[in-house]
């Protein structure tokens, strides 16, 4: 009866509606395994999964045992090595075993029928639907839930200020300061010497020879009691000093580099990452995550890359003791873009 | 990087032999070094020892570097470059170069060092520049600083365990694995071709040292995590992973969703 064309109800312009052809075609009939029919196969199948799970106690055993043969000597790097090795693969061979046993245990040997179990309705019958609302109607009247409203509207509302401590208690969770002002400085300011990461000793500019790449950490930043490493991250700085002839600056900022010691912040304005790849000849600085490519020569102008700004240059100049200093904190915000930032 | 991948899980057969050739190198060049050959700074140069390496320069290098080293468009002046620049850069068989290309590679030494030694001399003599230290003066640093050092000043570009990395324009960072020291050593004083130099006032002459020794643990000291594949992080890393870990879930899924037969 399906096959016949007629079947199809069509007019114009409405969906096509079309009787359910498909039937259910019922189980396949069942697939024989060679274990059902031969019970020898059915007893090697049982001796291998036997086999598989004795090897999987052998190994768990063994690793408990290697633990001892392989023990960790301190100052020993090859000893901790094959510790862990040998110790990690007898546990993941062990637990290996198991499941390929469990599992072929079930394919093999256990039936192979294929059944259908019915889902349970979701509906309740009337007789426990009508018993749940008289239940509810018995605890109105006993409790006057709806009778006595002061008594609800009060309840109500005490549970409607519970939460409200936990407001200033999550809001306390979040660094103090808005983040605008945290993210647009840096603790590097007027008369901050440049010194060595990590030791912190100053840098003379005539220490910095042509060719030369610095990594820098603002003098006071050592003297922190907190937040070493979130200051770290944003004031770090990459030092080189460039042949004057290569250095092309803008007007206004000739006088923020000194005798072709130039200073940048490390923090690439992309997403973050430290650029400090720096090639002393062609002068290019590369951030590795993501290679933007900033020209040292020409501000850090961005030559390659996802990045969108040049690298904030720090101001620096000498001061009476030959030691480089900033000229003033960072003139822009270091890093990558934000909300807040104004450009 | 073949010769990374080659590298198994513990010591290599061969490292035994190579500690040996090491140790006669290191034993042989240090002996040499006491007997007064000029690749030690302090040791006096002869007059016929510039005379060759004048002759070498003028042969194998002066295309380039021109007859006086004054420099061409192929190649930089090496006035004042130093005896430690030529030690690094023909010792390590990077110069003479094969051909114009971003990066001077290394290849096979072209030279014995009696003849390195020369034409050192002989580029020493025309404006004073960085010498060769001893290999004796370049031993008992302290591997954990150096270390720091290491990760600070050299690891964006090499890599944290030395592997080498990518850099702009077909350019890249040297693997670090088994170098002589003294190069070492000289790729930091002199900074050759795209390096930075890190002259003894921004990491002082003991510093190179605790670096020289982190390098030297990382070449006599396997990686405890087991096989290292090559040390270059998440790339090789990921690669092992996509394709065996997740092949092998793959494998496994399809054997157990597969009817038994």
């Amino acid at each position: 009866m399906a096959d016949k064309k007629s079947d199809v109800v069509t007019s114009a312009g409405s969906a096509v509606s079309r009787p359910d052809r498909l039937q259910n075609p019922g189980f396949e009939p069942e697939h024989k395994r060679v274990h059902d029919e031969s019970p020898e196969r059915a007893r090697g199948a049982e001796r291998g999964i036997s086999l598989l799970f004795a090897l999987s106690g052998i190994l768990s055993a063994s690793a408990f045992a290697l633990n001892f043969i392989f023990p960790i000597v301190p100052g020993d790097l090859m000893s901790t090595r094959y510790n862990n090795m040998f110790v990690g693969l007898a546990i993941a061979a062990g637990l290996l075993c198991l499941g390929v046993g469990a599992v072929h245990w079930a394919k093999a040997l256990m039936h192979g029928h294929e059944l259908v179990e019915e889902r349970h309705a979701t509906r309740g019958d009337d007789a426990t639907r009508a018993r749940a609302v008289e239940i509810f109607q018995e605890a109105n009247k006993e409790s006057g839930w709806t009778r006595r409203r002061l008594l609800r509207n009060s309840l109500i509302g005490a549970f409607v200020a519970l939460p409200v401590p936990a407001v200033a208690l999550f809001r306390d969770l979040a660094p103090a300061g808005t983040p605008e002002e945290k993210l647009a400085h840096t603790i590097w300011e007027k008369g901050v010497r440049l010194t060595r990461d990590p030791n912190g000793v100053p840098i003379k500019a005539s220490d910095v020879t042509i060719g030369s790449a610095f990594h820098v950490i603002p003098e006071n930043l050592l003297e922190l009691e907190e937040g070493f490493l979130d200051e770290k991250a944003k004031a770090a700085v990459l030092l080189m000093r460039l042949p004057l002839d290569a250095l092309n600056e803008t007007e206004d900022r000739k006088s923020w580099s000194y005798d072709g010691i130039v200073a940048y912040s490390k923090i690439c304005t992309h997403v973050g990452c430290p650029v400090a790849l720096y090639e002393q000849q062609t002068h290019n600085l590369l951030c590795p995550c993501h290679q933007s490519q900033f020209d040292v020569s020409n501000h850090c102008a961005v030559i390659f890359g996802p990045a969108a700004r040049p690298l904030p240059q720090l101001p620096i100049t000498v001061d009476a003791e030959g030691y480089l200093v900033a000229q003033s904190d960072f003139l822009e915000p270091v890093g990558p873009s934000y909300w807040e930032r104004k450009r | 990087m073949p010769r990374n991948l080659n590298r198994k899980g513990r010591r290599h057969p061969l490292s035994s032999l190579v500690l040996i050739l090491v140790g006669l190198f290191v034993s042989g060049g240090a002996y040499a070094a006491v007997t007064g050959s000029a690749s030690a700074h302090d040791a006096p140069v002869s007059a016929t020892q510039i005379e060759d390496g004048k002759k070498l320069f003028a042969s194998n290098c002066a295309s380039c570097h021109g007859l006086s080293a004054e420099g061409s468009a192929a190649g930089p002046s090496l006035i004042g470059a130093g005896a430690l620049s030529v030690e690094f850069q023909v010792g390590s068989g990077r110069m003479p170069m094969s051909g114009s290309g971003p990066q001077a590679e290394k290849k096979p030494v072209q030279f014995t060092q009696p003849e390195i030694d020369a034409m050192a001399a002989w580029v020493a003599s025309l404006a004073p520049g960085p010498g060769v230290p001893h290999a004796s003066e370049l031993t008992g640093g302290d591997a954990s600083n150096g270390a720091e050092l290491f990760r600070i000043n050299c690891a964006m570009c090499h890599n944290v365990a030395g592997a080498g990395g990518a850099l702009t324009e077909g350019k890249w960072a040297p693997n670090l694995k088994n170098i002589d020291p003294v190069h070492v050593y000289a790729a930091m004083v002199t900074g050759p071709q795209n390096m930075p130099v890190f002259s003894d006032m921004n990491i002082t002459a003991e510093e190179k040292n605790d670096i020289i020794a982190y390098l030297k643990f990382l070449d006599e000291n396997p990686s405890v995590g087991g096989m290292d594949l090559g040390s270059l992080g998440p790339v090789s890393e990921g690669l092992f992973v996509w394709i065996f870990a997740l092949g092998g879930l793959v494998a496994i899924t399809i054997w157990l969703s597969a009817k038994s037969n």
